[in-house]
């Protein structure tokens, strides 16, 4: 079966984020005040096949700790559904 | 005697022929190796003294910089050349890919400010036990240009300390350009084989670029790969 695989990355607590803290010092200059703690990370969509929920959970978790982080400097957090995506494929669209 | 070498080539780098040039005039034997081939056999990278990751944009820097290109077919050779002890040497994306793939501590993350730096800045030798600084008076300083969007070098405490302790700075800016952690420029891994820095030594390697200053990190490291053949 399918499973809809999301994954959010962000850095980790104490390793810098030049991207955050550069939109934290443009947002005030647009008027935005009172605006802290700006991070920017990456977020990692996929469509999985596995046999059941306890694979595609380990298959995803292994492809965040092999590539899709970098455990260096990353966090991630993983979440794995039965796929939606799918399903609206099978449903043939909108026949364009 | 001459060194060979083996210059790495992903899709995306680009100064694989500055490294060759700037080898072949120091009296070296640069190949250019493209990354899709397993590196065993005749004309792997057994056959090299030598081995060099040069700069760009390896398969598009996508997701990380480095971290595509740390699993091209080419790098299980050239982590069991590492591992070996032959001398390893990474430019720029190619100091990336050797901390993406775990060859080198830390991490090279966007630059302060997110500016691209294109400029020629003095650095210093911090040490001189690895194979691009053997023999190199420590407190040397050299003009090198540097060219990249990602060099500001992080790592936790712990690694922080432990690289600093145990001579693994290699280079460090005299003015931090980027926001690495100590002004890092290069380091090298426990053994002194592998070094990674951001700054183009092939780029400052003929007075017709207008510095040579970087010709002597590459005769050292030419020096260390005749010795460690």
């Amino acid at each position: 079966m399918k499973f809809d695989v999301h994954v959010e990355i962000r850095a980790l607590e104490g390793v810098a984020d030049p991207a955050g803290q550069t939109v934290e010092r443009a947002l005030p200059a647009l008027g935005f005040t009172g605006v802290e703690a700006v991070h920017i990370g990456r977020v990692v969509t996929c469509v999985l096949e596995a046999a059941d929920d306890a694979a595609a959970a380990a298959t995803a978790q292994a492809m965040c700790e092999r590539l899709l982080a970098n455990p260096v400097i990353e966090r991630f957090e993983l979440s794995v559904s039965p796929a939606v995506t799918a399903s609206v494929v099978g449903s043939g669209g909108d026949g364009t | 005697m001459t060194a060979k070498v083996a210059v790495i080539c992903f899709p995306g780098s680009n100064c694989e022929h500055d490294v060759v040039r700037a080898i072949s005039a120091l009296g070296g034997d640069a190949q250019i190796v493209w990354h899709a081939g397993s590196g065993r056999g005749a004309g792997g990278l057994d056959d090299c003294d030598a081995v060099v990751l040069p700069g760009g944009f390896a398969h598009g820097d996508y997701l990380r910089t480095g971290a595509l290109a740390r699993f091209s077919p080419i790098m299980a050779a050239v982590e069991e050349f590492a591992r070996e002890g032959g001398p390893v040497l990474g430019i720029c994306n190619g100091f990336q890919i050797l901390s993406e793939s775990g060859l080198l501590p830390g991490a090279l993350r966007p630059n302060m400010g997110l500016r691209f730096i294109c400029t020629t800045l003095p650095c210093t030798v911090a040490q001189n036990t690895s194979v691009l600084t053997a023999g190199i008076a420590v407190g040397t300083k050299l003009q090198l240009p540097i060219n990249h969007g990602e060099g500001n070098f992080t790592c936790d405490a712990a690694t922080l300390a432990s690289i600093e302790d145990s001579g693994q700075v290699v280079l460090r800016y005299d003015t931090n350009p980027n926001g690495s952690m100590g002004s890092i420029a290069g380091i090298c891994n426990a053994k002194g084989n592998v070094v990674g820095l951001m700054p183009h030594p092939e780029r400052a390697s003929s007075d017709v670029t207008g510095c040579s200053d970087g010709s002597v990190l590459l005769e050292a490291f030419l020096g260390s790969a005749l010795v460690a053949s």
